[in-house]
Formats: structure tokens, C-alpha cells, sequence
């Protein structure tokens, strides 16, 4: 038969030589192999003392970003919604009143925001389709709950920090951003 | 009143030795599993244990622990006495050996001279046989006990397994006693330090052959048909649960230490450390480097048997019947031809 592809490779059958079939010097062979192993670096990672090194594209935990003033800067325009393929964001819109200006930084403001980190996929478009920069996903992930409502993320659970009020969190915080 | 001329401190001190043998057995048993789980590590490229306590030291209590406050279960179908039989008869015939095995020379300790024997018996490698040979009873009791079919299959696999390799060992061994001229493990291990050369050197091919045969008596891989996992889910142990069960892990190790201390005691000059002059030193420190001595000859065995295991599959029945019958025995039987007529060659 015409080979298909110049990869063939005939299977050996001659038989086997005497020093084969004393089967001795093969098990010194691989015995000497399993042995050259205790010398080699292992790849283990003892987790919760070490930890992997995430790559700087991991795209972890939704965070709602702050400006320099500490305001919010999301304005609930809900492109990031329309753009979620996994309908995991909602939101709710509210005016801005007198008097709330130090909070956040336009007229309109996410009175309600959430995410459902059991939908989400993490594939961050609403990063992406977000205008005002102020959703960015982080280096973390989600850590393991208990019930499914625990999975889903309300505005306090994503907001950072306010840098001028609690200016330590908001660095850490920041420390883990992408 | 001859029983009240008994020499009291004499069974003191083989009460003392018998104790100390034992609980030092156990405890190397214990952490022989520690050993096995980090040598398969290492050899793998893995850590290993290492959570309980430093280096993971602790595993073997933890794992102890566990198997103690496991619950016990006895099958409703399993007949109960042989059921319990099995497991006690398994740890006592691996235990046993210990008893004729040379530790050291002798110490002189509160005016006595102390053997570090229990028993200097006349036909120390025949009690060893007959020992050996009942360490697959409690393999067959347990196994015909748990009323299981992969549990008795797995106990006639050991049986028989036992039997072929039994005879290639007595063989191997019948060839090192015509050099020799003792049964007693201690004269074979004072001729080895007299004679300046160990039995190894004597007798390559019988070693290879005992070693072989040795690794089979311990049900250990690449001979450990009786435990084949993927052909008897668990072996002759499967129906056991808590202690019982650990009796028979247990009983694993401490026969792979003892039949380490018998090669190395045959084969390697026992307590003998090579290139030292024992009379330079005290004679009880001379006896305890030689205690030491032979634990690590112990140790480095154990090590061969663990790398063994982690390097090599497992037999197929056939092949191992095979190489038992149609290789060992020849082999041994041809060693021991040669070695006769090398013996009337000399004379």
C-alpha cells in the first residue's frame, strides 16, 4: 500500500537479542533514568505559600474604577451590559442630586450594579465597550462561596477604594489592577 | 528446683532485646511508608508529603491516626475468626524473622556480655524459610475469610506465587550455605569478617536470583500480582477496613526490612563495616557501629526495593510463573553446580 504521508515508520520486529531477553540491563537502563529524576527541578508550586505569577493579560475579578478625586466614574450608560455575551451585568441609573458632585463624577451615576460571576466568562468586553475607563478586570479571582446569591457581585463588592479617603486600600487595591 | 537456678537477667535481657527489636521494626515500619511515598516523589518529580509537620515527619502518625480511628467492618458473609486471623497472622510471621537475625556483635552492659541476638539458632536460615513460608498464611486466611472472589483469587495468586519463588530462593541459598557450611546467621556474618571478602563476591549470581526472589516473597512490584489494582480492585486485603487493614501494610514493610536484613546479613557482611579496624575502638562502640552499620545496609535495600517499584510495571501472571519456573530455578540450580564444583575444584 502507498504510503499517505512521509511519516511511516516500519514496526521493528526482529526478535529480540540475548541481552534483551535477559531483561536485566533494561531495567538497570530505566532504573538509572527513574534515578536521574531525583535530580531535576519540580515543577511544583506549593500553593498557599506560593503562588503563580498570573500573566499581566489575565483577565481576573471586575473592579469599577475611581478617578484621582475619589468619584465614580461610572455613569450606568450600560454599554458594558449590551456588550456582555453572558447577560451577566445589571444596572440601575440614578440622577446625580445637589450635593453629591465629591461622589461622582457625572450627572448620572449606577445607583445599582451587578455582576453574576457564575455568568460571567471573563472575557472582557465590557472592559472594552466601557467609555468612561471605569471597568477594568483585575488580577484575582473570584474566591469559592457557599451560595449561589454569593456569586452575585453587588457595587460594593466591585467598587476600589476611595483613593483620598482610604488611600492604603485604594493602593493595594490598584497593586493587583492590570 | 531447676527452674529457680533460671538465669533471671538472661531472660530479662532477651525480654529487653525482643522489645527493642520489635518496637524499633514497627517504628522503621512506620516510617518505611513515609519513605515509600517520598522516594515515589522524588522519583516523579514531586514534592511528596510535607504538610504534618517538618519535611512532612509527622505524615506517618497522621496516616497511623487515621487508619486507627477508621471504622471497623466485618462482611456479614466473611467467616469471622479467620476474618481476624488473617491480619494477626500476617504481622507475627513477618515479625518473627526478626528473632534470628545478628544486629550487632555484643555489648558488655552492667557486668553481662550481651549478643545483640534474640536467638543465635543453629538453623537460623531454616527458621527463616519455615517463618517466610507462614507469612503467606495469613495472605490465604485473609483472603479465603473476606468471602470475596477477588480477595481469594488474589490469595491463590500469592500462594502459588509464593511456592514457585520459595523454591528458587531455597535453591539460591542451598549454594551459599555449601560456602559457607552454617545455617547459623552468625557464624555466616563472623566468616564474612574473617574472610575479608563478603558472600556477594562468592556468590553474584545467587544474590541476583535471592534478590529477585526476595522482592517476590514481599509481594512488592514488579511481583505484586497479589494486589494488582486493575485486575483485583484491591487483593487479598480488599474486605478490610481500619487497623486490620494497616496490619497488612504494615506487615508489607516489615517484611521487606527483614528480608533486606537477611541479604544484607547473607550477602553483605552484616554488621560489618568494611575498611575499619573494630579493635581501635571500644568494643561496645565497635558492636554499635555495627548496629549501625546494618540499619543503613537496611536502608540502602529498602531504597533498591522503592526504586524498583517506582521504575518497573508489573508482571503478567504468565510471565511471572514463567520467569519463576522456567528462569529462577534453573539458574539457581546451575549456580548451584557451579559453586559444588568450584568447592571440589579447591579441595
Amino acid at each position: 500500500m502507498q504510503a499517505l504521508t512521509n511519516r511511516v515508520q516500519a514496526v521493528n520486529r526482529k526478535p529480540m537479542t540475548f541481552l534483551e531477553r535477559l531483561y536485566l540491563i533494561n531495567i538497570i537502563k530505566g532504573m538509572l533514568i527513574t534515578f536521574s529524576h531525583m535530580f531535576k527541578k519540580q515543577p511544583t508550586i506549593r500553593y498557599p505559600e506560593e503562588k503563580r505569577e498570573f500573566s499581566p493579560v489575565f483577565r481576573g475579578l471586575h473592579v469599577l474604577n475611581r478617578d484621582e478625586e475619589g468619584r465614580e466614574r461610572c455613569t450606568a450608560c450600560g454599554l458594558c451590559a449590551v456588550a456582555c455575551p453572558a447577560e451577566a451585568i445589571t444596572m440601575e441609573a440614578a440622577e446625580r442630586v445637589e450635593g453629591e458632585e465629591n461622589l461622582y463624577r457625572e450627572e448620572k451615576y449606577a445607583a445599582k450594579y451587578e455582576i453574576n460571576m457564575l455568568r460571567c466568562i471573563f472575557c472582557g468586553l465590557c472592559e472594552d465597550a466601557c467609555p468612561k475607563d471605569a471597568i477594568y478586570l483585575s488580577e484575582t479571582f473570584a474566591p469559592a462561596n457557599y451560595t449561589r446569591k454569593g456569586f452575585v457581585y453587588a457595587k460594593s463588592d466591585l467598587l476600589i477604594p476611595n483613593p483620598k479617603t482610604e488611600a492604603n486600600a485604594y493602593a493595594e487595591a490598584k497593586g493587583v489592577q492590570a | 528446683m531447676t527452674i529457680l537456678a533460671l538465669d533471671w537477667g538472661f531472660i530479662i535481657e532477651k525480654l529487653i532485646m525482643i522489645a527493642i527489636v520489635v518496637f524499633a521494626s514497627l517504628g522503621i515500619a512506620l516510617y518505611t511508608t513515609f519513605g515509600e511515598r517520598k522516594v515515589a516523589a522524588i522519583l516523579q518529580d514531586r514534592p511528596g508529603p510535607s504538610r504534618a509537620g517538618p519535611f512532612g515527619l509527622l505524615q506517618p502518625l497522621a496516616d497511623g491516626l487515621k487508619l486507627i480511628m477508621k471504622e471497623e467492618i466485618i462482611p456479614n458473609a466473611a467467616s469471622k475468626w479467620l476474618f481476624i486471623l488473617g491480619p494477626g497472622l500476617a504481622m507475627t510471621a513477618s515479625l518473627m524473622t526478626c528473632a534470628v537475625i545478628p544486629w550487632g556483635s555484643a555489648i558488655d552492659i552492667f557486668g553481662r556480655h550481651v549478643e545483640l541476638q534474640i536467638a543465635d539458632v543453629n538453623i537460623g536460615i531454616l527458621y527463616v524459610f519455615a517463618v517466610v513460608s507462614m507469612g503467606v498464611y495469613g495472605i490465604m486466611i485473609g483472603g479465603w475469610a473476606s468471602n470475596n472472589k477477588f480477595s481469594l483469587m488474589s490469595a491463590l495468586r500469592a500462594a502459588s506465587q509464593a511456592i514457585s519463588y520459595e523454591l528458587a530462593m531455597g535453591l539460591a541459598l542451598i549454594a551459599l550455605l555449601m560456602t559457607t557450611g552454617s545455617l547459623s546467621l552468625k557464624t555466616i556474618v563472623e566468616q564474612q569478617i574473617q574472610g575479608h571478602w563478603w558472600n556477594i563476591v562468592y556468590q553474584p549470581l545467587g544474590f541476583l536470583i535471592f534478590f529477585i526472589t526476595a522482592m517476590a516473597e514481599c509481594n512488592r512490584t514488579p511481583f505484586d500480582l497479589p494486589e494488582a489494582e486493575n485486575e483485583l480492585n484491591f487483593g487479598y486485603h480488599q474486605e478490610y477496613s481500619s487497623m486490620k487493614l494497616g496490619f497488612y501494610l504494615f506487615a508489607e514493610y516489615i517484611n521487606m526490612i527483614m528480608s533486606s536484613a537477611i541479604m544484607a546479613t547473607m550477602y553483605f557482611g552484616g554488621y560489618d563495616l568494611p575498611f575499619f579496624n573494630e579493635a581501635s575502638v571500644a568494643p561496645n562502640i565497635a558492636a554499635l557501629i555495627g548496629v549501625g552499620t546494618l540499619l543503613i545496609k537496611i536502608v540502602l535495600f529498602i531504597f533498591l526495593f522503592m526504586w524498583i517499584r517506582w521504575t518497573i510495571p508489573r508482571f503478567r501472571y504468565d510471565q511471572l510463573m514463567g520467569l519463576g519456573w522456567k528462569t529462577l530455578i534453573p539458574l539457581a540450580l546451575f549456580n548451584m553446580l557451579l559453586t559444588g564444583a568450584v568447592i571440589l575444584a579447591k579441595l
